[in-house]
């Protein structure tokens, strides 16, 4: 239900933690993480998700597969 | 070649005092040749007493500033909303010395704490800016709050922030708000097609563009920000970025376009392609210009409007004098360690000692230039001086790091570039034969002033036909260069030399080790 930034190739540019229209992006010293239960891969707000928009690193945001994919509630 | 009436008005104009000229804005297109004194390269020239009382004091907006001011940049704005195929957006390599490039990042508290440590330390610092290592717009809160807090403590530092230009339009009434009065936009073309080569991609409006319609949303917002920066009279001035086969003939119709709507000053500058720093265009073997087309291309827009050609493409963290790095000197940890005394009356009392210095350094030009009022000559050379600033011959040739580029004519000396000529890394190794750097970078120029010079490189540039000279040793950089233009041109006419064209130089690039 959730995006999974992967830290081993995030600058830490912390573009996406302002983008997140769920508050679901926390930097603690400049690393950044993304909260699952907040993450709602920006469904129901944007047309794409905002933070794999702006990352300016390729396959660094990715679908964190150790969760399910995010439902809307009907 | 300039007719004798282009030249006396030149002279003229380089010996009118300051503040007698019109009070007009900017120095646009006023004049017909004379833009070598004019705002970006020498005093005041035929700028506006408010437009000179802006600038003078900005290493980064006057040439002749920036002999003697420093500036700072702080690291607070990390995000960016385009990509551009010139940056790769790692900073982990503190040996890098390119834009987009930082080793620490700072919140802004940390961010005023150092602007404050730095202001202390080097009095002659008057400007600070904020230009990454993304874009100061894609990170609105970090910058603006840098701003208020530094506006606070130390009120006598110049503002400025450098941008992309995608956010500016929202941003403008905020910018000037905060008294914000230098702002650079990069525009690197105004055609979509030319910059659907070096934008993949621009973040707006929640979407990420591509192809030609991201590079059309760019080029809008860009024109229309800059637009509303000069109707409120702030000062703007354009980067771009010269990139072969891509954009080198376009960058005239930029000029043109940017100077229609109000830029004062323009900067063009070499793409930066070492295949080390990991851009798209470096990995694809995209080259940069060399120093003869950089300069061409300046030269060819130069009669438009002003030119900059001091510009070092400092990295966002820098910290001293244009062309120095004293960032190392005021890391995180030694700045929040530093007792801090903001004293405004000494930096101003030092600032004053500073002017005079100037000032002399501008009298000794003018007296030296009369004594070329009766000279005819089409030569024209150019000349690398080692300097560490305040406009004297004052570096010995083997520690100099760049050296700075003089034209000389009968019309006088104008600065038109510098030259890098450190130690690079290339693959992990250090280069062996450093002369032989020195030479491929100066290699258009007549001769090379120093302070001093061992044999064996003084043997080594003659052989490649630089003269090198070091009896203007501590003197004046300009007020040597035309007497020695005016001794060159009477050993050509004795028949002692034969005046021949130089041939091109590089543009040296990669990281800085030293």
């Amino acid at each position: 239900m959730a995006y999974k930034i992967k830290e081993s190739t995030c600058v830490g540019c912390s573009a996406c933690h302002d983008q997140c229209p769920n508050h679901a992006i926390v930097e603690k010293n400049f690393v950044l993480s993304i909260d699952p239960t907040k993450c709602t891969e920006c469904i129901g707000f944007f047309s794409e998700p905002q933070c794999v928009a702006i990352c300016p690193i390729p396959r660094t945001i990715h679908i964190n597969p150790d969760v399910p994919r995010f439902q809307m509630a009907v | 070649m300039e007719s004798g009436e282009q030249k006396t008005i030149a002279l003229l104009r380089v010996m009118q005092p300051a503040g007698q000229e019109n009070g007009g804005k900017g120095c646009g297109s006023k004049g017909s040749k004379g833009k070598s004194s004019c705002g970006s390269s020498a005093g005041q020239g035929d700028l506006s007493p408010e437009i000179w009382e802006k600038v003078k004091n900005h290493p980064c907006y006057s040439e002749e500033a920036h002999h003697h001011y420093a500036r700072m940049h702080v690291a607070v704005a990390p995000a960016c909303n385009i990509q551009c195929n010139y940056c790769n957006r790692k900073y982990d390599c503190s040996n890098e010395s390119r834009p987009g490039v930082v080793s620490e990042r700072l919140t802004p508290e940390q961010a005023a704490k150092k602007v404050l440590a730095v202001a202390s330390t080097i009095p002659q610092m008057t400007v600070l800016g904020i230009a990454g290592p993304g874009d100061p717009l894609a990170n609105p809160e970090k910058t603006f709050r840098t701003f208020e807090l530094v506006a606070k403590t130390a009120p006598d530092i110049k503002l400025c922030l450098s941008t992309n230009g995608l956010m500016l339009p929202d941003y403008v009434d905020r910018i000037a708000a905060m008294n914000i009065d230098h702002v650079t936009i990069t525009i690197n073309m105004i055609d979509p097609k030319v910059g659907a080569k070096i934008y993949p991609w621009v973040f707006y409006n929640h979407n990420r563009y591509t192809g030609v319609e991201a590079a059309q949303i760019l080029s809008e917002r860009q024109l229309l920000g800059l637009e509303m920066l000069t109707t409120r009279g702030i000062l703007c001035k354009v980067n771009s970025v010269m990139i072969p086969g891509i954009n080198d003939h376009h960058l005239v119709a930029v000029n043109k376009a940017v100077k229609s709507r109000g830029a004062f000053l323009h900067n063009i500058m070499p793409l930066i392609s070492a295949p080390e720093h990991g851009t798209f265009f470096g990995l694809n073997g995209q080259p940069g210009p060399t120093a003869q087309e950089l300069k061409l291309l300046q030269d060819s827009c130069e009669g438009e409007m002003n030119m900059m050609r001091h510009c070092r493409q400092c990295r966002a963290d820098a910290v001293g004098l244009l062309g120095e790095d004293r960032s190392a000197e005021f890391s995180t940890e030694k700045v929040m360690a530093m007792e801090v005394d903001y004293d405004l009356a000494s930096r101003q009392a030092y600032q004053e000692k500073v002017e005079v210095k100037r000032q002399a350094v501008v009298a000794a030009r003018n007296v030296e230039l009369a004594t070329l009022a009766g000279e005819r000559s089409d030569i024209s050379i150019l000349i690398a001086v080692a300097t560490k600033g305040g406009g004297r011959i004052n570096e010995h040739f083997g520690h100099a790091k760049e050296f700075q580029i003089y034209e000389v004519s009968t019309a006088g000396s104008k600065f038109v570039g510098h030259r890098r000529v450190d130690l690079y890394c290339e693959g992990g190794y250090a280069e062996e034969d450093s002369l032989e750097t020195v030479v491929r970078a100066i290699n258009d120029c007549h001769a090379v002033f120093v302070a001093r010079i061992g044999g064996c490189p003084c043997e080594g540039l003659k052989a490649a036909g630089i003269e090198p000279v070091d009896r203007f040793a501590l003197e004046y950089i300009e007020q040597s260069a035309i007497a020695y233009f005016r001794e060159y041109l009477e050993r050509v006419r004795s028949g002692e030399v034969e005046h021949q064209q130089r041939g091109d130089a590089d543009i040296r690039q990669g990281a800085l080790i030293a």
